[in-house]
């Protein structure tokens, strides 16, 4: 039933955002740290490692995949729900701290992809 | 009495006028997209650029702070694009994502968030100093304000900083996070953005969740997961590092 691919996906998502929780607070920071990282990692263990996974037929794995395909109208609802009056008023110490750090944030990307093993190297 | 009866509809239907309101956007998005563009543009990444075109004027018009979702009838887009249903379809997208690449890019996954947070204090930091800023606190919580739009705030408060510095980190923040989402399709390719490593590493570097959920949706839906992963350890790897260890660099050199 669908229900089932949704509850997993609920569940894993309420399990995650606890323990980043945890996290946050074992290490002292008013944050979740990592929440939703951990909550991938758990419906990836349930559904693809763990040995004692939960099948989910198609029906009940649909009710994952629907989620999944509504990921992008979900962020074009929460980009028009971004405060950008806030950010293009604020003046430029603001706006040029933000931008310098993506630009150079962007220059990084291939410099430290060259340092991750290619997938061309494994054969 | 027509009018008042459709708004009526509208608002107490909301999370409905969200989803008919974002699929009207979406498809005309990618009709554009496809008539106007050739599809060089993805439809995803004119959505995006519309909604926030549409959260300006939302904020001009009403003058609150959620864009579009302070219109009472459009209030709807808020829950739909909340943090809740946004990490819930995040979450989903790892549902089809390799454990394989996963593991090959974990490793660097993990050392570009340290490096991506440090990098960006550093820039938000040094943007201070230029005007003017000479108080560890300040330069300090502007530092993280580039980093995301919640490290800098919590920084800010960790370390007594007053609340117009706090209002100029979340602006920091801010930019730093639309900038992600309309930036990230028109650099893709020369920053070699094609694979689930470098989303990985992308994710890191970039840290903002919104920001990279918007750019890797514009970019290639099949890389969300992947930067998705690593950029929801940024904001709380920021908030442990920024008002302790950096802090404390900061002070040691001003």
């Amino acid at each position: 039933m669908v229900i089932y691919g949704v509850g997993l996906l609920a569940g894993c998502m309420l399990a995650g955002l606890w323990a980043g929780r945890l996290l946050g607070h074992a290490l002292g920071v008013e944050a979740n740290v990592g929440g939703v990282g951990i909550a991938m990692l758990l419906l990836l263990f349930f559904t693809q490692i763990s040995p004692k996974r939960p099948v989910l037929g198609p029906i009940s794995a649909s009710g994952v995949s629907f989620w999944s395909a509504m990921y992008i109208p979900i962020v074009v609802a929460m980009a028009a729900k971004q405060n950008v009056v806030a950010a293009v008023s604020s003046g430029w110490v603001a706006i040029l701290a933000g931008t310098l750090a993506v630009l150079a944030s962007f220059a990084l990307v291939p410099v430290l992809a060259k340092w991750a093993p290619k997938a061309e190297d494994d054969a | 009495m027509m009018l008042e009866s459709i708004e009526s509809v509208l608002i107490q239907n909301g999370l409905m006028t969200a989803f008919a309101l974002v699929a009207l956007l979406v498809g005309f998005s990618y009709w554009i997209a496809d008539k106007w563009t050739g599809g060089h543009l993805h439809g995803s990444a004119i959505a995006i650029a519309i909604g926030l075109a549409l959260a300006y004027l939302g904020g001009k018009w009403t003058g609150g702070q959620q864009g579009l979702a302070d219109i009472p009838w459009l209030a709807g887009i808020g829950v739909l694009g909340g943090a809740m249903f946004r990490d819930f379809a995040i979450v989903a997208t790892a549902f089809g994502a390799e454990v394989r690449e996963l593991k090959r890019a974990g490793i660097m996954g993990i050392a570009s968030v340290l490096i991506g947070v440090a990098l960006s204090f550093l820039i938000g930091a040094a943007v201070a100093v230029a005007f003017g800023y000479r108080d560890p606190v300040q330069i300090s919580t502007l530092g993280a304000g580039a980093a995301t739009y919640i490290v800098g705030p919590v920084t800010g408060s960790a370390l007594g900083a007053d609340s117009s510095i706090i209002a100029l980190s979340i602006a920091a923040g801010l930019t730093k996070s639309i900038l992600v989402m309309i930036a990230t399709p028109l650099v893709a390719k020369r920053i070699q953005l094609d694979h689930p490593h470098s989303a990985m590493i992308y994710g890191g570097l970039m840290g903002t969740t919104s920001g990279v959920a918007g750019g890797l949706a514009a970019t290639d839906p099949k890389l969300v997961p992947y930067g998705a992963m690593t950029a929801t350890f940024y904001t709380g790897v920021g908030c442990l590092l920024a008002p302790s260890l950096f802090y404390w660099i900061v002070r040691s050199v001003f």
